[in-house]
């Protein structure tokens, strides 16, 4: 009687399977016990960073230089979270940061003053998103192919513009203002912190963020719904374009500079960063909350190694260690809540 | 819902078109450079009987891809050097990151039997059976700066001193330290991409030199050549280090990001040195209202002597002042400290980052 088991376990875990009628509720995916373990990890990551430097590493002014190095990786993780939600994804982003910090800086550019530069910055990034989108959505290219494409032409547009030299600020007025602070608080950390509420409500409380999400649950389902998904497709790519405008102002604020060189990697940390905070690549569900996690933990890592001159060969090892166990947390916190 | 399609259809087209037509006026507006100022170029002049023009010389000269600022100059240099000398012909390649492509551009070299190649491989081990293969053809080689895997491949070397680039870095900052009696000075080190061999022996010659002074090398980090991660690697050497007396920066393209780094923190009690000398970092210099008070060279000025030396080599002329016949065999470029007192007679030789 006992030898049965195998036959007993099917049956008996045939009434855990979920319900059909549980499929709609799919994005209530416990996202709250996802995220803490995050953040646990995070707080973890500060206690090691508290216990290895005391004096420096919860210094107001390291936390405010963690914060200002995530800044632009942050922005861009935004429009990230957006693509991947959607059922994308965005390979371009650190050529578009390239191209767009390259652009706002050249002399001809810069004879126009501040203003124009940011103007600039965020048409060329919200410009070369369009382009991705409309590939996507209209020409039925596959993201990955698209985005590959701007990948390697925006860069090299960006080498074009600058013959691959560093473009050095010469206005005053932009540098004064970007690289200033607000209320004490560094405008960069404000921007950062402006771009995060502004997507979460956009992400959360909107149309748009709702159509995000039921076009990368399924995008058929979607378009019998009514959503024109070939449209909100090409939105998606051009709001990952403009974070990308806006992580080049804070670029070349940061840098003083703009080059061709500027946002070299940033496609796989924005990756790393959105698949770590819990949104999955297969698109339909994600949070920004636990994307902004992510960038940070990167960003103390980093913080981390470098107060305590360890090498940088270590510190990637590290960072492969972390996107592994992050992810395999939150595989384990999804699977028992299932059984 | 109660807006009919096809004017949504054309709202979208109307801002589609004021998007694009905006995006163009950018693209005229946006995209010039053209006021930047004509760099310095560093051409050498014959002398003595070497300044006669000889007998015509081709010359064929293969380098890497111009993407950065040093790489840049050198080859600006070159083509500068050529034109300097009526009776050279420069046959330029169009420079290239990928190994095999400039392999086969020092075949076509080969093939065209330019004079005298000048070759500055994007890896040196990778290129050697090329160089190799253009000596075998009876085409002396002028090997720049990444060195062959073997002497056969070329007839004379040209280069810069990586090592001693690190070891007059790190004696520069030692006797500053000393003249201003800071017993045990926390040196600080920006390296660039520290698996590179370059980067290794920058590093081991500013430890090396330091030593020999009773000092050691502090916070280190290294970034990767660009501005980007050179401000972002400072910025965090500068938080985990609160004092600092002294700081090397091995490369200047990768400077504008330290001083911005170090701009942001309001740092400036410390004195720091840049490495490569470019324009920028030498006008910083001169200005003196910085941390920066020096920079050590390793300037592309040497891709201007590769072309005259190949001139020379293409006419069977020896060096002019030395007493052999023949052009020398191997020749290393002085890694000078530039500091506020010469920087004057040096700012021919920075380059635009």
């Amino acid at each position: 009687m006992t030898a049965s088991s195998p036959g007993t376990a099917e049956t008996v875990d045939q009434p855990v399977q979920p319900p059909p009628a549980n499929v709609p509720k799919v994005r209530g995916f416990r996202p709250d016990l996802r995220l803490s373990i995050l953040f646990g990890v995070l707080v973890v990551l500060c206690v090691i960073g508290y216990v290895t430097g005391p004096d420096t590493f919860l210094s107001e002014s390291n936390i405010s230089t963690m914060l200002r190095l995530a800044a632009a990786i942050g922005v861009v993780s935004v429009g990230m979270t957006f693509v991947i939600i959607s059922g994308g994804i965005d390979l371009s982003v650190g050529s578009m940061v390239a191209l767009a910090s390259v652009w706002m800086t050249t002399l001809a550019t810069q004879s126009y003053g501040p203003f124009v530069m940011v103007v600039c910055a965020l048409a060329v990034g919200l410009g070369a998103g369009l382009i991705n989108g409309l590939l996507i959505a209209y020409g039925k290219l596959v993201p990955f192919i698209a985005t590959l494409a701007m990948y390697a032409s925006a860069r090299g547009l960006a080498e074009r513009l600058s013959g691959r030299r560093t473009q050095v600020v010469n206005q005053q007025g932009y540098l004064d203002f970007f690289r200033g602070a607000f209320l004490g608080i560094p405008v960069l950390i404000w921007m950062l912190a402006v771009v995060y509420v502004v997507g979460w409500v956009v992400l959360n409380r909107t149309t748009f963020g709702r159509r995000t999400f039921a076009v990368g649950g399924n995008a058929e389902a979607a378009r019998l719904a009514g959503i024109n998904v070939k449209r909100h497709t090409a939105m998606v790519y051009a709001v990952a374009g403009l974070c990308c405008g806006i992580a080049a102002l804070m670029v070349v604020a940061r840098t003083t500079s703009g080059a061709s060189t500027n946002g070299l990697y940033y496609e796989l940390d924005a990756i790393a960063a959105v698949v770590i905070g819990g949104t999955l690549l297969t698109g339909g569900r994600g949070t920004l909350i636990g994307t902004l996690i992510g960038v940070l933990i990167f960003t103390v890592v980093n913080s981390i190694f470098t107060q305590n001159n360890l090498e940088t060969d270590v510190q990637n090892i590290a960072k492969g260690v972390i996107i592994v166990a992050a992810v395999l947390l939150q595989y384990g916190t999804n699977r028992t809540r299932k059984t | 819902m109660s807006i009919d399609p096809s004017r949504r259809k054309f709202l979208l087209g109307a801002s589609a078109l004021g998007m694009s037509l905006g995006a163009g006026a950018l693209v005229a507006g946006c995209t010039s450079n053209t006021p930047a100022a004509a760099g310095p170029q560093q051409v050498a002049g014959g002398s003595g009987a070497n300044a006669q023009p000889g007998k015509p010389v081709t010359i064929g000269f293969s380098a890497p891809a111009a993407d950065h600022g040093w790489m840049a100059a050198m080859t600006k240099n070159a083509k500068a050097q050529a034109a300097a000398f009526k009776e050279v012909t420069l046959d330029a390649t169009e420079g290239t990151n990928d190994v095999n492509q400039q392999i086969a551009q020092v075949e076509t070299l080969i093939n065209k039997k330019v004079g005298v190649l000048v070759i500055l491989p994007f890896d040196g081990k990778a290129l050697t059976a090329a160089g190799q293969q253009a000596m075998d053809a009876g085409i002396p080689v002028i090997n720049l700066d990444r060195v062959f895997d073997t002497p056969l491949a070329y007839r004379t070397w040209i280069g810069g001193d990586n090592y001693r680039m690190g070891v007059n870095a790190g004696d520069y900052i030692a006797k500053q330290m000393k003249a201003k009696n800071v017993s045990n000075p926390i040196i600080g080190e920006v390296a660039g991409i520290d698996s590179l061999p370059l980067t290794q022996e920058r590093s081991k010659g500013f430890k090396d030199a330091l030593a020999r002074n009773g000092f050691k090398v502090g916070p280190r980090v290294s970034a990767e050549f660009t501005a980007e991660s050179g401000e972002r690697q400072t910025a965090n050497l500068l938080q985990g280090a609160s004092k600092l007396d002294a700081l090397w920066n091995h490369d200047d393209d990768q400077g504008i990001g330290v001083m911005a780094a170090i701009d942001s923190a309001s740092r400036k009690e410390f004195v720091m040195v840049g490495g490569a000398g470019s324009r920028d970092m030498m006008n910083r210099i001169k200005a003196d209202n910085t941390v920066i008070k020096a920079t050590v060279l390793y300037s592309p000025s040497m891709a201007s002597t590769a072309i005259a030396v190949a001139r020379l080599l293409g006419q069977g002329k020896g060096v002019g002042d030395f007493a052999e016949h023949e052009v020398p065999a191997s020749i290393t470029t002085y890694s000078a400290v530039v500091t506020k007192d010469n920087v004057d007679s040096y700012l021919d030789v920075g380059f635009d980052s």
